[in-house]
Order: C-alpha cells, then sequence, then structure tokens
C-alpha cells in the first residue's frame, strides 16, 4: 500500500508534466510549420563559418 | 545553390507600381500586426514556396534587406512573416526582391491570415486532455480487471473519478456543444448519443464508485472521448488543411483603380471609394474594377472569365464594360457607371447567396444514421429498463445500471470515426492529386451524381486559344510575323507566337501596338502589321474580307496578306475524363455563355450532343435549380464568374484554380491541375469511399449485434467494454485506411488537343504542389 500511495503520484505527475509540455509546445507555436521544420534541420543556414 | 523556383516573368506589363502592386501593398498594411516595441509585421501568401532550399533562400535574400528585422517562412502553409523596423518603411523593396526570386506574393484576408486555426487548436487541447485522462485511467483499471479488490479498488475508482471529472467535462465540450445545439434545434445528430453515453457512464461510475462498489466505466467513458477526438482532429485538420491552399490560389479581381483628376494627375482608391461618374484609367493588363463605360481610348477585353465568351472584345468610345474583365492591348479610360457595390459582380454574388440557400437542405449521411440509430439506442435502452423492472419485480439500481450499460456499449464510436476518419484518407488521397476538397459532406453528395454540366471556355477548353491552321510561308514573313505576334497579349498573338518555331526576326523598326487593332512595324522600309483581318487588309490590299473574321491576319506591305484560323485549346484530358463517366453512364451537358457556333465546334470536337449557348448567368442558375427541384442531381463544373450561381446551386461543383474568387468560393472541389482527368478521378475517389463509409456503418453496426444483447443480459464488465469498443474502432480506421491503396491518377498532360501541335501554355497561376 505504502509503495502504491508513491508510485501513483509519480505516475500522475509524469502524465501531467507529459500534458503541461505539449500543451506549451502548442500555444508557443511549434506545431504552425511541421513540413518546414523537417526540413529546416538539413540546412546549416546558423553556421556561420567563412 | 539555386532555388527551384524561376523568376517570374517580368517586363513591359508589370510596371514598377501598377495598380495591382498598390492594391497590394495596401491590403498588406491593413492586415499587419504591430509589436509592442513599434517593429512591425506582415503576413504573406507565397504560394511557390515548396521545399527547403525556398526557406533558405527567402529568409537569407530578405532578411539582409535594410530595415528587415525578421523573415521566417513557413513551408505548411505557403506562408512567409516579415517584421520590419517601423511603420514608416515600405514593405515594396522586400515585394520586388521575392517576385525577382521567383516568389509572387499576395495578402491574405483578416481572416485567413490569424495565425493557425483556433478550432482546430482547441480541439488539439481537447485531445491532449482526454489522452492523459484515457492512459491514466486504463492504468488504474487494469489492476481492478486484474482482481484488485476492497480498499485498493476503492482507492483506484476514487482517483480514476478524480481525472475523470474534469477530463470528461472539457474534453467532451464539443460533443456536448453540438448536441446542444442540435436539439435546441429540435434535430439529433451522432452527438447526442455520444453525449448521452458519456454523460451517464461518467455519472454511474460515480455513483458506483462512492456507494454502490459496481462496475465503473470511467477508462470507457474517457477513451470514448478520446477515438471520438481523433476524428473530429482530423476532420479539422483536412479542413483547414484546404482552406490554407484555397488561400494561396491567385486573387483574379481588382481592388481598386486609378481615378483620373481634373488636372489629369492619377490617385489610387480603393474599390469602395469609387463612385458612379469618376473616371478612372485602366493600363493594359489590368482588370476592370466597377462596371463603366469607355470614354476615351481603344482596346481589347478578354470577357472568358465573366461572360463566358472565348473571343476578345473590342472596345472604343461608348462600349460599356463589366467589373473583373480584362483590358488587354490599350490604356482606356472610362467613367464608372455603377459603385462596386451594385456591379455586375455584385449581381452574381446575390444570385449566389440565393442558390445556396436551396442547397442548406443537405442532410450528412452521418446524421442520417442518427437519425435512425439515436432514437433505436434509446429504444433499447427502455426496453432493458423496464424489462429488467419487470423481471427483477422493482429493482431499480439493477435495472438502471443495465440500461446505462446499453448505452454506453451502443455510444456510437465506431460510427463517429465511420465517416472522417473515411474522408481525411480521401481528401489526402485527392489533395496529393491536386484537387482541394472543402469539406467531407462534399464527396457524399458527389457520389450520388446523376450526370455532369459543364461550362466551356475555360474549364473544357483552356482560357487560351491555338492556331488550327495557317498559311504563313516558313522562314523570313514567320519570323516577322513572331516578332510582331510577341509584341501583344492579346490570345491571338500569343498563340500565333507559340505556333511559330522560326526564331523572331529582330530587325524591326517602329515596333508598336495599336489597341484594337494589333501591332504594326515597319521591317526593310515596309510596313507589316498582325491584327484585325480589315485593318491588315489596308496596307497588304483587300482579299476577300469575308473570310477574314475569327482568324488572325499578317500582311506586309507590298508583299500579301495570310491568314492563321484559331481554335480553342481543349483542355488535357478532357476526351479520358468524358469517356470514363460515360462508362458510369453519366450524361454530359455543356452550358456555355459563348456563341452557339463556338460551343457546337467544341462540342463536335469532344462527342457532346446535349449543349446549350448563350447563356446568362440566371439561365445557368435556372437550368441547375430545374434539375434540382426535379431531384436530379448534378455535378457541374465551372470557372466564369457567370458560373459562380450554377455552381452555388448545383448538388456538388467543381472549378479549376484558374476560375474566377468566386467560381472558386462557390465551388466545393478545386482542382489545381491543367488536366481534366482530375473531374473523373474525383468521382472515382468519392465512389470509394462511400463504399467504405458503407462498410465501416456495417461493422459499427455488427459489433452492436454481439454487444447489445450482452449489455442487456446484464453480462457487460468494463473489460468487454474496453475491447469491445477499441476493437470495433480500430477495425474502422483500418477499414478506412484502405482508401489509401486506391490507384492514383496518370498525370496525363501532354496531350493537347488542337488541331496542330502546340506547347502547354506557360502564363497560368501557378500550381499548389501539395
Amino acid at each position: 500500500m505504502t509503495t502504491l500511495s508513491l508510485l501513483i503520484p509519480v505516475a500522475l505527475g509524469l502524465g501531467a508534466l507529459g500534458l503541461g509540455a505539449f500543451l506549451w509546445s502548442l500555444t508557443s507555436g511549434q506545431y504552425e510549420d511541421l513540413d518546414g521544420a523537417a526540413v529546416r534541420i538539413l540546412h546549416d543556414a546558423d553556421d556561420k563559418t567563412p | 545553390m539555386s532555388c527551384c523556383a524561376t523568376p517570374l516573368i517580368s517586363g513591359n506589363a508589370r510596371d514598377a507600381l501598377s495598380s495591382s502592386r498598390i492594391a497590394l501593398l495596401e491590403d498588406l498594411k491593413a492586415n499587419s500586426k504591430r509589436l509592442v516595441d513599434g517593429r512591425i509585421t506582415y503576413l504573406l501568401s507565397a504560394p511557390a514556396i515548396h521545399c527547403g532550399n525556398c526557406i533558405s533562400t527567402i529568409e537569407g535574400e530578405v532578411g539582409k534587406l535594410d530595415g528587415v528585422t525578421d523573415v521566417r517562412a513557413n513551408l505548411t502553409m505557403k506562408r512567409l512573416s516579415v517584421t520590419l523596423d517601423g511603420e514608416e518603411r515600405s514593405l515594396l523593396p522586400a515585394v520586388t526582391l521575392l517576385e525577382n526570386l521567383g516568389y509572387a506574393v499576395q495578402s491574405l484576408t483578416a481572416e485567413e491570415s490569424m495565425r493557425g486555426d483556433p478550432e482546430f487548436k482547441s480541439l488539439l487541447r481537447s485531445l491532449a486532455v482526454a489522452g492523459f485522462a484515457t492512459a491514466n485511467i486504463m492504468l488504474l483499471s487494469i489492476p481492478v480487471w486484474n482482481g484488485a479488490d476492497g480498499a485498493t479498488k476503492e482507492l483506484f475508482h476514487f482517483i480514476s473519478a478524480l481525472i475523470a471529472i474534469p477530463c470528461v467535462a472539457y474534453g467532451g465540450m464539443p460533443f456536448f456543444r453540438s448536441a446542444l445545439g442540435a436539439l435546441r434545434r429540435r434535430r439529433v445528430n451522432m452527438d447526442v448519443p455520444i453525449s448521452l453515453g458519456v454523460t451517464l457512464a461518467t455519472v454511474m461510475s460515480i455513483y458506483e464508485s462512492f456507494f454502490g462498489g459496481g462496475h465503473a466505466y470511467f477508462d470507457a467513458a474517457v477513451s470514448l472521448l478520446f477515438f471520438l477526438l481523433i476524428g473530429r482532429v482530423l476532420d479539422q485538420m483536412m479542413r483547414s488543411k484546404a482552406r490554407a491552399a484555397a488561400s494561396n490560389l491567385a486573387r483574379l479581381s481588382a481592388k481598386g483603380g486609378f481615378v483620373v483628376g481634373d488636372t489629369g494627375e492619377l490617385t489610387y482608391v480603393a474599390l469602395d471609394g469609387i463612385s458612379p461618374g469618376m473616371r478612372l484609367r485602366i493600363a493594359a493588363g489590368e482588370r476592370f474594377p466597377v462596371d463603366g463605360t469607355i470614354c476615351e481610348g481603344m482596346s481589347d477585353v478578354d470577357r472568358a472569365l465573366v461572360t463566358g465568351e472565348s473571343e476578345p472584345l473590342r472596345v472604343g468610345q461608348g462600349t460599356g464594360v463589366e467589373a473583373g474583365t480584362l483590358n488587354l492591348t490599350g490604356s482606356v479610360d472610362m467613367i464608372a457607371t455603377r459603385p462596386a457595390n451594385e456591379s455586375f459582380l455584385a449581381e452574381v454574388t446575390q444570385m449566389m447567396a440565393a442558390a445556396e440557400k436551396g442547397r442548406s437542405g443537405y442532410v450528412r449521411l452521418a446524421d442520417r444514421m442518427a437519425r435512425v440509430y439515436a432514437p433505436v439506442v434509446h429504444v433499447l435502452a427502455f426496453t432493458s429498463f423496464t424489462g429488467w423492472m419487470l423481471w427483477t419485480g422493482g429493482d431499480i439500481h439493477t435495472s438502471l445500471t443495465v440500461a446505462v450499460a446499453v448505452l454506453i456499449i451502443t455510444c456510437p464510436c465506431a460510427l463517429g470515426l465511420a465517416v472522417p476518419v473515411a474522408h481525411v484518407v480521401s481528401a489526402a488521397r485527392l489533395f496529393s492529386a491536386g484537387i482541394l476538397l472543402k469539406d467531407g459532406s462534399a464527396l457524399e453528395r458527389l457520389e450520388a451524381i446523376e450526370g455532369v454540366v459543364f461550362d466551356k471556355t475555360g474549364t473544357l477548353t483552356t482560357g487560351e486559344p491555338a492556331v488550327a491552321s495557317s498559311n504563313i510561308p516558313a522562314g523570313h514573313l514567320s519570323a516577322i510575323a513572331k516578332a510582331l505576334a510577341l509584341r501583344s497579349v492579346h490570345p491571338a498573338a500569343r498563340a500565333l507566337a507559340r505556333h511559330i518555331s522560326e526564331t523572331a526576326e529582330s530587325h524591326l523598326q517602329d515596333l508598336h501596338e495599336v489597341p484594337g487593332h494589333g501591332v504594326e512595324a515597319v521591317v526593310d522600309g515596309k510596313r507589316a502589321r498582325l491584327g484585325r483581318g480589315s485593318w491588315v487588309a489596308e496596307i497588304a490590299g483587300s482579299s476577300g474580307r469575308g473570310t477574314l473574321n475569327g482568324g488572325v491576319a499578317f500582311g506586309v506591305e507590298g508583299q500579301g496578306l495570310w491568314l492563321s484560323q484559331l481554335s480553342e485549346r481543349i483542355r488535357p484530358g478532357a476526351r479520358e475524363m468524358l469517356d470514363d463517366l460515360r462508362q458510369r453512364n453519366l450524361p454530359v451537358t455543356i452550358l456555355s455563355g459563348d456563341g452557339r457556333e463556338q460551343v457546337a465546334m467544341v462540342a463536335k470536337r469532344l462527342g457532346v450532343s446535349d449543349i446549350q449557348s448563350e447563356l446568362k448567368p440566371g439561365d445557368k442558375l435556372a437550368f441547375l435549380s430545374d434539375a434540382a427541384e426535379q431531384g436530379r442531381k448534378l455535378l457541374m463544373v465551372g470557372d466564369g464568374l457567370n458560373d459562380a450561381p450554377a455552381l452555388a446551386a448545383a448538388h456538388v461543383s467543381m472549378a479549376p484554380a484558374s476560375a474566377s474568387d468566386i467560381g472558386r468560393t462557390a465551388a466545393d472541389f478545386v482542382f489545381t491541375r491543367d488536366s481534366l482527368t482530375t473531374v473523373s478521378y474525383a468521382h472515382r475517389v468519392a465512389l470509394a469511399t462511400g463504399r467504405i463509409v458503407r462498410q465501416n456503418f456495417g461493422l459499427a453496426i455488427v459489433y452492436n449485434i454481439f454487444a447489445v444483447p450482452l449489455a442487456m443480459a446484464g453480462q457487460l464488465n468494463p473489460l468487454i467494454a474496453a475491447i469491445a469498443m477499441s476493437t470495433s474502432s480500430i477495425l474502422v480506421v483500418g477499414n478506412s485506411l484502405r482508401l489509401h491503396l486506391l490507384r492514383p491518377t496518370e498525370a496525363r498532360d501532354t496531350p493537347v488537343e488542337a488541331e496542330t501541335p502546340t506547347r502547354p501554355v506557360a502564363l497560368r497561376p501557378k500550381e499548389i504542389v501539395a
């Protein structure tokens, strides 16, 4: 019973963390350009080496 | 690395500050957003963005401009946001640069420029919440199914209740709202039994957890919501994708015009600022913003998109012109006769709105299903309740539990998924074939059609004519003719320029266009003319003026006169498409605003016998509403302004991407490829979708046939409910995915059906690449 009283909050807490992370990513606009995100990773636009 | 988009043709027609350019900048400004630090963000639509290189080119090049603080390209929506450092800074350099890079930009309406789709986002949030609840409650339910009892079971039920109550309240919102709306209108839709099932399952489980100690169905309630929300999210995703793609199509109506002041100065006035009596100057290559009368100048006017006439009209002083028609060859001044909101365009819009009302009577398949399903389910639950009351001699608790169990198990999870999943898969299939689908019910309507009605100009034929026969001798004379033809944007000249294979003669003096007549130049001291027969005959010595009509004449002073006959170019794939339709026993009719002869010629080449010509927008509308009254379900395919009311009145409608804005708005489907085989392909997909949807309904009903007796007998437990519900949903989804196996269209874009082979038209609005 004691293990349960520890594990259930842990399980719920992790679930809530995941949900929170998803909702945050949704509001911060990360789902607005999924196709773009897929190709951007292949471009080294940030690489400022000559 | 070079970018894959090709630079747009720039040249004489594209003045640095044409009225369309000013309109674009004004529009962009109207929908721009000011940031807190005074910077200003513009949102542009750039349909040509289609790869990673486009992103880096645009962001790299535009970012280098003075005053640009931020550029972000969106590949999914094919949009672009540009942030400038102050309000006074013009966006013009950025727009010009983008066009030189090959990305034509357009403004978005206020509604379109909203970031993302708010409804989609709220659904996604509901889905996330339901997903969280499903996972955690399942986790707690498994020990209970495996025999946990006593205090452990109570604790698990209690925690489940704590999770389920807020999650059902939040995640169920879309269903509750829609069910309430339907009930208020005294209708039943699928959301009524869904809401009832979910609510009752939750309420009964709460009661059992705290007082009874029997079965709890929290997992069933939330997983039901989860599955159904997946369906809703997919449905919404399809619609917002189609909407975004549709908003990227080129706008073809003028948004304002240059007003000529008393002292001759030109001022740009937006469309609603134009009042009757104002004098407007329309440059060649622009569309007339309002109805009016020409008061100065001569030109040819392309009315194909407005009235369906394939041959340009020659206009001069006193000729009336309609809003939306295209001024081809010369700059003219006009006096506005009616304000924008009373123009021909506005009349058509009103006619269209009235026609649309007639169609709103269509009830979607899922709702028709719900009208049968909901009463049956509720009667079954009620019968179980009374049956158990009689059987047990008045044990309300048991009877109520059984009745609620019946409602839970019949809660139409699979039925709720049956239609949206199939439609989403079909929409994706159509999208990759270049067909945009506005909403799912159009697929249902397309499946039921009994005949097809086509417009001619711009639909069965491409907007541009082709040369059918020409007697211009090859060699030097052809080279001169080509040079002359290249000077003009008149469709006949363009057709001739495509037809002649010789390189254009470059030693021409005084090359100029005479609006309303043709093109003239001096070669080796002799005048050469290309254009209207009688005008060319003036210099070349007349020869059989009667035969000069309809074609384009070419003549050189003292050397003679040659004629080229034009014919309309039939869209590629038209014959294959018509063959397909005939195979499916769908009669084809052509309704056209063009003259009888032209329509008959095209109809003969396509083997269509049922034709009507010289129709006004109202006549087309009447044809389709008569058919609707007789219960004939017709598919209307058309592109012009004159087709818009008919498109709205038809049972279901399609328009090419080159159609007038209003035609595209009225149509259920928009196809972005040149080939007409897309029409028969869309029909084929609709037939397949209908088949799959009916199979899905069948699956859902078979599931109920097994599960309902079990529930009525009081033998249902949460484990069986969970397994039965998930299996039926997975079966339905799996079955719908079979639509992906449908054979795609062959892109038969090559055979162009003019009597003589010509190159495909180059100057069309850019295709939307999926």
